[in-house]
């Protein structure tokens, strides 16, 4: 028998049923549009995420002092960790296919113009911030590129810090006093909006230097390298790490590259969209208990029917295959609606409300389709069997 | 042809053994005409579930065809049923939501025959009956005579050499009946041997050979046809 005419024979046993089919065949469509949508919210969420997390570009290594690992000696032993120094940064911006390096201070300190003053954050940066963090300046100029060592008393205003300090008053060439210093405003950024808490608007930006005399410190807390685009970021992390051994003598600094961080990130995202997908798959598995129901229905009608196809020579395997496909047509035909109206909900979601990310990842689809009718097998197997089983004489007697 | 040697066959009613068939001895020849008659109970039905592969003894031996078909598995069964015999039931048994073309087309499609020589066949077979025109038709468009002559077309569309007939005016009036069974002595003229149940001793009469049942033994058999 052919796998066409099996097909052929299921259809026009499902379209026979309209009403019944067209319901069964629903349940098993709820399911897959719920696995779909859920599943391109999941999706949307993952890309808005990472978006969100790169949009400080994507080329990026971070060093940060200290190292987090263990070994056999005592605290005191290892307790040598040196500072990560301004010189750090300097010799690291001259490794071969790293485009910059800049320098991290951050802390929090009192801000006054001549009229306000505002707590706010306060970054110690380097003159390439705005190239490796992809922020735009809005007003005037960045930070000069000075020896960050002795780097002038030079402020750039993050736009919120404007907005609070200056109102609409262009602030370009004032004074401002940070700590005990003062400052000349040289620029304002544009907004960039809130990372983990971090509100980059809310913030002043003054050089490395500076904001380490400021803060009392001895070490940067963080330098980030930016390296050219096409290059392996293992290997200019390799580099990274080399030159500064080379520095320290040992290796008391930590390096993470931005690829190793969205990796995690990754992972993590995606346990979160298979978890919702799961969701989605419990209502799947009510459609499938829904063509179990129906299929043990139409085995029961159908008993003279089945006593028929034995005795024109069907054997016990045809009929069970013939009772499978039908539920897998079912299943399928079930599947194929909720792809349309999961993949277009999704799609009209991201329409009507563009704030929710929506994003319709077609290996899911995929994987739901196929589901969907290993479903229709699976609930198709039970009837179909009993209806293999049905002695011919009697199923030939009812009527 | 057919060959029984000592069938028996019992049911379990209860906690009772009850003789469906016991001792029976028939053996028919290639293009034969036979009816089985006999009472309610009798066992005429047993016998030709028998026969027709749809059950199995619980003792004796059936040849068919020369060959031993009495403990067969289920696929090699279900390839002689499909080859060598056909059925044609009181009820018809025509499946409601497929067109006579369809109905008549289902052992061929179950054997797995190409479409293009299916269709031709089929419809060779429904004009052979008379039934070109009633070709898109479903059963419930049918008359009686006409849903057992498509019934007829099935049964005969991989030309096998036994027809097997239940009773098959049993539910038609009596021009169709008359209709229907000339269609199936035409059959035997062409060579196919066939076995009817009947409780009509009128269309009993039609046939050759009359095998008469009781209490699931063969009481009479006027006997084979050449031994006349």
């Amino acid at each position: 028998m052919f796998l066409r005419d099996t097909i052929t024979l299921s259809l026009q046993a499902v379209i026979s049923h309209r009403l019944r089919s067209f319901l069964t065949a629903l349940g098993i469509a709820v399911g897959i549009a719920a696995v779909v949508l859920l599943t391109s919210l999941g999706e949307g969420i993952h890309r808005y995420v990472l978006a969100e997390f790169t949009q400080f570009g994507t080329n990026l290594i971070g060093i940060t002092p200290g190292r987090t690992s263990t070994t056999g000696f005592s605290g005191g032993v290892i307790s040598n960790v040196r500072p990560l120094s301004l010189a750090d940064a300097l010799a690291l911006e001259k490794l071969p296919r790293v485009l910059a390096a800049v320098p991290v201070v951050q802390g929090n300190a009192e801000v006054k113009s001549e009229t306000r003053s505002r707590r706010t954050y306060v970054f110690g940066v380097g003159s390439d911030t705005p190239l490796v963090w992809q922020f735009r300046v809005a007003q005037g100029r960045f930070l000069p590129g000075d020896d960050p060592r002795t780097a002038r008393a030079f402020v750039v205003l993050g736009s919120k810090v404007k907005t609070e300090l200056f109102g609409s008053v262009n602030p370009l060439g004032r004074r401002l006093r940070i700590g005990n210093e003062q400052y000349r405003i040289m620029g304002v950024m544009a907004s960039k909006g809130q990372l983990l808490g971090f509100d980059l608007d809310d913030a002043v930006y003054i050089p490395a230097g500076r904001a380490l005399a400021l803060f009392n410190r001895e070490s940067l807390m963080e330098i980030d390298l930016l390296y050219a685009e096409g290059s392996r970021s293992e290997e200019i992390a390799r580099r990274a790490r080399q030159l500064l051994i080379a520095r320290h003598g040992a290796e008391d600094f930590t390096i993470i590259t931005q690829d190793q961080m969205l990796d995690v990130l990754g992972s993590v995202l995606n346990i979160l969209t298979l978890a919702v997908g799961a969701l989605g798959g419990i209502s799947l598995l009510v459609g499938g208990v829904g063509i179990l129901t129906i299929m043990t229905i139409s085995v029961n009608e159908r008993t003279a029917e089945i006593g028929l196809l034995r005795a024109v020579g069907a054997d016990r395997r045809q009929v069970l295959g013939l009772f499978i496909c039908e539920a897998v047509v079912l299943a399928g035909i079930g599947g194929i609606a909720g792809l349309v109206i999961g993949a277009g909900g999704a799609w009209l979601l991201g329409q009507v409300v563009p704030a929710l990310p929506t994003h319709t990842s077609w290996s899911y689809v995929v994987f739901a389709e196929l589901l969907a009718v290993f479903i229709g097998l699976l609930a198709g197997v039970l009837p179909a069997r009993h209806a293999a089983r049905l002695d011919p004489i009697e199923a030939l007697r009812a009527e | 042809m057919i060959r029984l040697e000592n069938i028996e066959r019992t049911f379990q009613v209860g906690d009772e053994q009850v003789y469906a068939l016991r001792q029976i001895n028939l053996t028919v020849r290639v293009g034969e005409y036979l009816s089985i008659m006999g009472p309610s109970g009798s066992g005429k039905s047993t016998l030709l579930n028998i026969l027709g592969l749809l059950d199995r003894p619980d003792k004796g031996v059936y040849h068919l065809d020369g060959r031993d078909a009495t403990h067969l598995d289920d696929r090699p069964q279900a390839e002689l049923r499909r080859h060598k015999i056909g059925f044609i039931f009181q009820f018809f048994h025509l499946i409601p939501r497929l067109t006579a073309t369809e109905n008549v087309e289902l052992p061929l499609t179950l054997a797995g025959v190409a479409p293009a020589e299916r269709k031709q066949r089929v419809m060779a077979a429904l004009a052979e009956l008379g039934l070109a025109d009633r070709a898109r038709h479903r059963p419930d468009q049918l008359s009686g005579g006409q849903r057992q002559r498509v019934a007829i077309a099935r049964a005969t569309i991989m030309r096998p050499a036994l027809i097997l007939a239940d009773e098959p005016t049993g539910n038609l009036d009596r021009a169709s009946g008359q209709e229907v069974i000339q269609t199936i002595e035409a059959l035997n003229a062409q060579g196919m041997t066939i076995v009817m149940v009947t409780h009509d001793p009128e269309l009993g009469g039609r046939t050759r050979r009359q095998v008469r049942m009781n209490d699931g033994r063969i009481a009479h058999d006027s006997g084979a046809d050449d031994e006349k």
